[in-house]
């Protein structure tokens, strides 16, 4: 791993008590679920991570507890660099603070997580379903939810699986 | 026909989103797509209207979600593939090399040079082919129709190429984790060749169409302003960062696939307007050009694939001679290989920015996460930002100079 992300990474160890982690040159940063809106404008402000690179969120269920990682990717166009802010998330408590104050990306990108994942965020201006329908029930990423199929339909069997088709009828 | 009727599009779910004005009833809301020739895909755009003058934009997506995420979970790491092609539909190539990638960094997989310089030499033509459909359909938008004629002609050829590497035009799968499909045949060179040739003089015709058009300029000087701040914090990349000022081109700045070999240039404009982002994919079809050609003069002879079988299929002629290989190619194709229990981020530059690739293993041969960061769906987030203040002509400007392809923003 590089000498200067190195560095940013004890600082964060020191400020907010993260634990770390590295795989193939990456770093892998844990912080609290309370702490995060903090430490990307610390990040942002104090070491020039200036772009949100990507965010989303991995659903452990039924392995681990807390359930949920929502992931932030965040990049220095200055100083070249990348790191990996992780918050884990309670499955029965399912709030983070909102980062769109920090990045304005975070916007989209959490409303993606929101509907994907149901995790809600917390002083979110915008908080609607984003790829999804508004009547959709569920979160599709989350591991409990199955990989359905839809019934083909036939002009023979049109009206009986008709019954069956989860959309709404007239 | 008297039935038909037009329908007021109630406020109630924007109510956040729009102006007072638009809830006591001053301006207008207006729908725009999904159904639209100019939005580029299925977009929908919600927008207020004060007389022609847009006041807010809030596009509406997920009409062309397939829950791609999702469906790559249910299949091994070798069969997900095929999905990649089917996101953006503009940078097959560009896709299948993000995906690999992240799977050779996942498992520790080395690539051979051969098959890194052909990576190369593929995606930088499919970023050409993407720049020319942008270019193309951004030129349609905005009236001039013959430049979309020649820039699909040139598209064409490039299309006959992949055809002729992976037999298929569009849904191309040819970049497999640890090389490529196979070799590329014999005519391959003579081909690319040829369009190196070619395309200069076509770059040469499109600019005399349009760069010093005073009707072009009209239409994209000072249109659609995007400053350095504002698209750093909407994670704008690609073409549109740069067409705002900042030198950032993973190509240049993280080399993979052995970019560091070749001697290009990253084109910047510091405008940010319509026609800086124009300007910026333009010369960048010429550095294309350039790498492709490098690529090609230097392109080692070897084999395209590793040989590490535990990860990679043995090619054709070995099945049919050696017991083990027929096993590998057994197990591989059923079984699938295990990933370490970890993830990883890859990213690289498509032809709209930074693609990259979350993917996280469970030490089984399926993915157990992964997640796509698509250029176009930040890129596209800026655009409510852009566009207030401009005509609705102008929306069109806009949305077409970001060049979004909507397979890529919806997953």
């Amino acid at each position: 791993m590089d000498n200067k992300l190195e560095k940013i990474v004890q600082t964060l160890q020191e400020k907010f008590g993260a634990t770390f982690e590295e795989f193939r040159g990456e770093a892998h940063v844990f912080v609290k679920p309370e702490q995060i809106v903090e430490a990307l404008t610390f990040l942002r402000d104090q070491h020039e991570f200036a772009l949100l690179s990507a965010m989303t969120a991995v659903d452990y269920w039924p392995q681990e507890s807390p359930r949920f990682h929502v992931i932030y990717q965040l990049t220095s166009l200055t100083q070249n660099l990348s790191v990996q802010l992780r918050i884990p998330v309670n499955g029965s408590q399912l709030k983070v603070p909102t980062a769109t104050g920090v990045f304005a990306v975070a916007n989209w990108r959490e409303r993606e997580i929101m509907d994907m994942f149901g995790i809600e965020f917390e002083g979110h201006p915008d908080p609607r379903r984003i790829l999804l329908p508004d009547d959709l029930d569920g979160h599709p990423l989350r591991k409990d939810f199955p990989l359905g199929y839809e019934e083909p339909q036939f002009t023979f069997n049109f009206e009986e699986i008709d019954v069956r088709k989860p959309y709404v009828k007239e | 026909m008297s039935e038909y009727q037009l329908q007021e599009i109630p406020v109630g779910p924007y109510k956040h989103l729009v102006s007072e004005r638009a809830i006591s009833g001053e301006t207008m809301i207006l729908n725009m797509g999904p159904q639209h020739p100019s939005t580029h895909g299925v977009l929908r755009l919600v927008l207020e209207l004060d007389g022609e003058v847009i006041v807010n934009c809030v596009p509406e997506i997920g009409y062309l979600h397939t829950g791609v995420e999702k469906n790559m979970e249910a299949k091994t790491y070798l069969k997900a593939e095929v999905m990649t092609d089917r996101l953006d539909y503009m940078n097959n190539m560009g896709n299948n090399l993000a995906y690999v990638m992240a799977v050779e960094k996942l498992v520790g997989l080395d690539v051979p040079p051969r098959a890194q310089a052909l990576r190369v030499i593929l995606t930088e033509l499919q970023r050409i082919a993407s720049h020319l459909v942008w270019l193309g359909t951004t030129a349609l938008d905005l009236a001039a129709m013959s430049v979309f004629l020649y820039c699909f002609r040139e598209r064409e050829i490039i299309l006959d190429i992949f055809e002729m590497v992976s037999g298929q035009r569009m849904m191309v799968t040819y970049f497999r984790p640890g090389g490529v499909w196979r070799d590329v045949p014999v005519e391959f060179e003579a081909a690319v060749r040829d369009f190196i040739k070619l395309l200069p003089k076509r770059i040469d015709e499109y600019e005399a169409l349009l760069t010093k058009n005073p009707l072009w300029l009209d239409r994209t000087v000072g249109i659609g302003k995007l400053d350095a701040a504002t698209a750093l914090q909407h994670g704008v990349t690609g073409p549109m960062l740069r067409a705002s000022g900042i030198n950032w081109d993973l190509r240049k700045v993280r080399p993979y696939m052995g970019y560091e070999q070749y001697d290009f240039n990253v084109p910047v404009a510091t405008q940010g307007d319509t026609y800086a982002r124009y300007i910026v994919r333009v010369q960048e079809l010429r550095e294309s050009l350039k790498i492709v050609e490098q690529a090609l003069n230097k392109l080692p002879m070897g084999p395209v694939r590793s040989d590490n079988r535990k990860f990679v299929t043995p090619p054709r002629s070995e099945i049919g001679t050696s017991m083990e290989a027929l096993i590998h190619h057994f197990k591989l194709w059923t079984e699938g290989f295990p990933a370490p229990k970890a993830s990883i981020y890859n990213a690289v530059e498509s032809p709209r920015g930074e693609l990259g690739v979350y993917l996280e293993g469970d030490g089984g041969p399926k993915p157990y996460r992964i997640h796509w960061r698509t250029p176009s769906f930040d890129n596209l987030s800026v655009v409510p930002q852009i566009v207030k203040g401009h005509l609705v002509a102008d929306l069109i400007a806009i949305l077409a100079s970001t060049d979004i392809v909507l397979g890529d923003i919806d997953r």
